[in-house]
């Protein structure tokens, strides 16, 4: 047997840098993880449900993984930026309440109060994010707080003005139909009709991840996250940045609100109670780090994914409901587990 | 100690500035104090730092080195004294405005984030932008370019720009950030305690860096509780002991056993050890302490 030489190696390459395959390469982003868990859960669903992959149940997966998944790319930002918000939930029924009860008490253009929901949504994510900075408390007690006291203004205000526990009608108001079409209308594709909610989320991640990854603010939100000691000491505006955060926050909860209002006319003041978590563990599954400064929009919309799929996939697949949550618990531990690895691959110094 | 000590009227009063022509600093500090409420930090701080010159400030734990270039730096508002830069008198709010007027500091914790990569890095607060109003987007190619760019002329070879800077060593990490300073048109560079967690080698390549840096004609503000790392590479020594200052020397005036013995409390180990010697304690332990007086004059760097 002869040694055959293999001196073939590129000689350009710097010998300290290991080969980075493509798979490699994939395997350092952030939502690597949710996606793979995505992909088995969608072909273990296809597997055992029929209806699972019917183009009119996939439409329904979409439109439930639409409505996490429109929250959870404001929170995916806010937990990249290192903090997080509690409030979400609430904040959107809030909002949704906002819009209807004033149109309503004032026999106005519902449009009027669209609008001043989203003042009221903008100035809840700027409140919470300005206490946050002023008192340097963890964002943990303070969005609790805000929650708390959301929850009772809702019910509160709701039944002091309209009486009652749910929002009155609004659907024989002006402007009610044109808002119904913006914020709560179905485009039919190819005989199966998805709802607009889902190109709206899809919409919202792009952009998302557009600022993430190729603006200044984009930037600014790794950093702060990361470390914002680090970040203020070469000039970036902290502040600014967390607050902005908290806002935009607000503005998805007031796109979120605004469809439950549309989806139906009233709202049910004592709903929301328990969301957040849903948007977190969605963030969460999705790859964002609860420290911060790690994640992607990207992750958080696929977390919204799983989140719908194994949702729907439960009762296509004909299961008791039950076991939702005990699934849902052991995609966290196992989302949060990869992610504790990422972190301490990438925080390992060579040095 | 006979070391003669600066006199800031007299020092440089015949260079000129290379753009105005008249005898000024490219920055310094008259008698400058700092309180928090009743704890006072720093007072009666004078020193001054020119272009091409680097002044180190040396100092024990607590001695208020910290406090200094935090003012310097735009983080904290000193209470007394004035500060001038190029001249001026100035008051910094923020790091941001510390930074416009030229002052660039690389912290001890390095004020890097660590899961970012280098590149993001690099350009943290000033990123590069491209096209209009608020389409504005980064220009990722053309900052990882520079950052290659950059760091290979502060002699940095790179892996690659995309990994994140927590992985690389603390020496390359305190490198990319000065080469970050001094890309972004730093006239003065604060460096805090770089060697201080860094091994023999690293601490060697870091000063040569901050050489190449005041060779690059910035104005080097070292700080540092090692004489060994200061003395090879300063031009101007402030000493400072629990918030005051107790020596401004010129390198020519004082050699680095008087540095070390002043400023790592030799004079007190010099006492120590004639105590221990009145005490009657073991002749052992007496040599050793001071063995150790001495022997620190042996350790000169090659």
């Amino acid at each position: 047997m002869t040694m055959t030489p293999t001196m073939t190696k590129p000689a350009v390459v710097d010998e300290r840098v290991g080969k980075r395959n493509p798979l490699q390469q994939l395997l350092g982003r952030p939502e690597v993880g949710a996606l793979v868990g995505a992909i088995v859960l969608f072909i273990f669903f296809a597997a055992v449900s029929q209806t699972f992959i019917q183009p009119n149940a996939f439409a329904t997966v979409l439109y439930g993984s639409s409505t996490i998944g429109i929250m959870a790319v404001g929170v995916s930002l806010l937990m990249i930026g290192g903090e997080f918000d509690l409030s979400t939930g609430v904040a959107v029924i809030s909002s949704a309440l906002t819009a209807s009860m004033f149109s309503w008490y004032f026999s106005m253009n519902v449009w009027v109060g669209v609008i001043l929901a989203l003042v009221v949504s903008l100035s809840i994510g700027f409140i919470n994010g300005w206490i946050l900075m002023k008192t340097k408390l963890p964002s943990f007690i303070v969005t609790l707080a805000t929650f708390l006291m959301l929850t009772g203004l809702n019910l509160g205000l709701t039944r002091l003005i309209g009486g009652g526990v749910s929002s009155p009608s609004i659907s024989t108001m002006d402007g009610y139909e044109s808002a119904q079409a913006v914020f709560s209308s179905s485009v039919n594709i190819a005989g199966v009709d998805v709802k607009n909610t889902v190109f709206i989320w899809i919409a919202l991640v792009a952009v998302a991840s557009w600022v993430l990854l190729r603006t200044k603010v984009g930037n600014w939100i790794f950093a702060v996250g990361g470390d914002a000691n680090a970040a203020r000491a070469v000039g970036v505006p902290v502040k600014a940045t967390k607050i902005g955060l908290f806002m935009a926050v607000g503005f998805c909860g007031w796109i979120l609100g605004m469809h439950n209002l549309f989806a139906f006319d009233a709202v049910q003041s004592g709903e929301g109670v328990g969301n957040e978590f849903l948007y977190i563990i969605a963030a969460v599954i999705g790859g964002c780090l609860l420290t911060g400064g790690y994640g992607s929009a990207v992750g958080g919309a696929i977390g919204a994914f799983i989140f719908g799929m194994a949702n729907k996939g439960i009762v296509y697949a004909q299961w008791n409901p039950d076991w939702f949550k005990f699934f849902l618990g052991l995609m966290l531990l196992l989302a949060t587990i990869v992610n504790l690895i990422v972190k301490r691959r990438a925080d390992s110094s060579k040095g | 100690m006979n070391a003669k000590q600066i006199d800031q009227q007299q020092l440089l009063k015949d260079e000129k500035d290379p753009l105005t022509h008249t005898p000024v600093h490219l920055l310094s500090l008259e008698k400058v104090g700092k309180h928090y409420g009743n704890i006072v930090a720093l007072t009666d701080v004078t020193m001054a730092v020119d272009n091409g010159r680097v002044t180190c400030v040396l100092g024990d734990n607590g001695a208020g080195k910290s406090t200094l270039i935090k003012i310097i730096a735009g983080l904290h508002r000193h209470d007394e004294g004035v500060l001038h830069v190029m001249g001026e008198e100035r008051k910094f709010d923020s790091p941001r405005d510390a930074l416009d007027a030229g002052i660039a500091t690389v912290y001890q914790d390095l004020a890097v984030v660590p899961l970012m990569p280098i590149w993001r890095n690099f350009f943290l607060g000033s990123e590069l932008t491209s096209g209009f109003g608020p389409f504005k987007s980064l220009d990722v190619q053309k900052m990882k370019d520079i950052t290659k760019k950059e760091l290979a002329e502060m002699g940095i070879d790179l892996r690659d720009v995309e990994q994140p800077i927590g992985q690389l060593s603390g020496g390359e990490r305190q490198c990319v950030a000065i080469a970050r300073a001094v890309y972004f048109g730093a006239k003065v560079l604060i460096l805090d305690e770089p060697t201080a967690a860094l091994g023999v080698k690293q601490s060697g390549v870091v000063l040569r860096y901050i050489l190449q840096a005041r060779d690059r004609g910035l104005g080097v503000i070292f700080i540092t509780h090692n004489p060994h790392h200061a003395f090879p590479v300063g031009d101007r020594f402030l000493l400072l002991k629990r918030g005051k200052s107790i020596g401004y020397y010129d390198k020519k005036d004082i050699t680095l056993d008087e540095l070390t013995a002043q400023m790592a409390g030799g004079a007190e180990l010099a006492e120590l050890a004639h105590e221990l010697e009145q005490l009657g304690g073991h002749g052992d332990v007496v040599k050793e302490v001071q063995a150790e007086v001495a022997g620190t004059a042996s350790q000169l760097p090659a």
